[in-house]
């Protein structure tokens, strides 16, 4: 009986990585499908276990984990992060001159995967209605951009000279070049706040004498799920915690090659009564790669499993916003979500009363 | 076309003729795996709930069909509540949690400078 108590706990609590194949990989927890267990939901019981600990955290990147929640949560987290979180793209690109090489629509697509620095909560989404589509911006759902430039000869450039840096000005075009044009009162809202690319060295085209571009270009509030240029992340993703048991003393060369199959630093080797004996020192570090089961002698030494709700999850910004308020942002998409069918809910109950 | 064009509603219900309010599929528009799984999940976590599950009506369409069966002739909408209100208190609790896990460790950063 206590054998298979722990075998339950084991297709509940792990991921096991076999040989050949993945087990146990779907959350079975619900009411019904174990005996002596109450898996009700209880709120209480989701605050005690629940965790958060930051790992890492700066301004383009963090990691944390994440511990006694659910894959089907976290991954909705993790959706939301790459496409639900709106921020501001460049979205209408007026093009008054280009005699450029790069063609007018290869350039409108490149000048809207730039990121631009501006906090998206500060503006409203503009109204895509069939009305609205011929409307102007205005100040509240519009940032104005411009970029404008020419290139010329460089008059103090030595004749014998045939480096173009030297030869020409302005023949490399920079996201730095990208002006801000403040629209009604944005210049006194966001006068603490620099709005333009986060990054000042992204190359946009290359001109020669006499080539110039001339563009005003307007950002608009959207999400991942519409263009990717609106996601604001460079990637977000979650793993599993791995775990690796070792079910016996291994020694000698054999832990030498135990050693050699997973990640630097998983497993170390100890000295004991001078033998060599392995011992798993930090399994968070392994890829689990499994290449420990393709050694006939090792692979029923030791147990490859993933913890099934210890998510470690990374989150990479694109600079637009910090990524701790990316998450946070994501969360409150999700809760916002459950709030308009609750309100749809209500309000559909009012209709039959 | 004629005037004020009606608000789409976000929520429909379907119910098979003759089927009691315990079977229920709920149409979620403009909604994906994002909410169709997490919620799924939420309310498989309720002991009156025979069945819940979810589909993609097609690639290119933006809604869900969201079924629910429940026992002993319970309205499905009471579930789906109870689902949508314990998953907002579980955002609730992660964002709380996180925010104050992620002060603390601004403020441990900080500390070395001094």
């Amino acid at each position: 009986m206590a054998a298979t108590m722990k075998n339950v706990d084991e297709i509940r609590n792990r991921v096991i990585l076999g040989e050949f194949g993945v087990k146990n990989v779907h959350t079975s927890d619900f009411p019904g499908n174990y005996p002596g267990y109450d898996d009700a939901w209880d709120m209480h019981k989701f605050q005690k276990n629940f965790r958060i600990d930051v790992v890492h955290l700066d301004e383009s990147s963090m990691e944390f984990d994440m511990v006694g929640m659910d894959a089907a949560i976290a991954n909705a987290f993790r959706r939301i992060l790459l496409a639900e979180v709106p921020t501001m793209a460049i979205e209408k690109v007026f093009i008054y001159n280009n005699t450029s090489i790069v063609q007018d629509e290869v350039l409108a697509h490149r000048l809207g995967l730039i990121p631009i620095k501006a906090d998206p909560r500060l503006f409203e989404y503009r109204n895509t209605g069939e009305e609205a589509a011929e409307e102007e911006g205005s100040e509240i759902d519009t940032i104005q951009l411009q970029l404008k430039i020419k290139c010329s000869r460089n008059p103090r450039a030595s004749k014998d000279s045939s480096d173009p840096r030297e030869l020409y000005l302005n023949h490399m075009v920079y996201s730095k070049d990208i002006k801000w044009v403040p629209i009604g009162n944005q210049a006194d809202v966001f006068a603490d706040s620099i709005i333009g690319p986060v990054n000042d060295d992204i190359l946009i085209a290359q001109l020669r004498p006499g080539q110039e571009l001339d563009i005003i270009m307007h950002c608009v509030k959207g999400i991942g799920k519409d263009h990717a240029k609106f996601s604001p992340v460079a990637t977000a993703s979650y793993r599993l915690l791995p775990e690796i048991t070792l079910m016996e003393t291994v020694e000698g060369e054999k832990a030498e090659r135990l050693k050699r199959c997973f990640s630097q630093g998983v497993i170390e080797l100890e000295d004991v009564n001078g033998k060599k004996v392995a011992k798993v020192v930090n399994s968070r570090l392994d890829t689990c790669s499994r290449e420990v089961l393709r050694h006939d002698d090792l692979k029923n030494v030791v147990k490859l499993g993933r913890l099934r709700d210890h998510f470690i999850f990374t989150v990479e910004s694109t600079g637009i916003l910090p990524p701790d308020v990316l998450v946070t942002e994501a969360i409150k998409v999700l809760m916002a979500k459950c709030q308009r069918f609750l309100n749809e809910l209500d309000s559909d109950i009012n209709e039959v009363k | 076309m004629a005037g004020e064009a009606e608000k789409k509603p976000a929520l429909e219900m379907v119910q098979a003729d003759g089927a009691d309010e315990g079977c229920v599929t709920f149409v979620l528009h403009d909604e994906d795996h994002t909410l169709g799984n997490s919620l799924r999940y939420m309310i498989m976590k309720t002991v009156d709930v025979e069945f819940c599950g979810y589909t993609i009506t097609h690639p290119s369409e933006s809604k869900i069909n969201f079924r629910i069966q429940t026992r002993g002739g319970l309205p499905a909408t009471e579930p789906l509540r109870r689902g949508l209100t314990d998953l907002t208190d579980v955002c609730q609790h992660v964002l709380n949690t996180f925010e104050a896990r992620v002060n603390e460790f601004k403020e441990k950063e900080e500390q070395p400078m001094e």
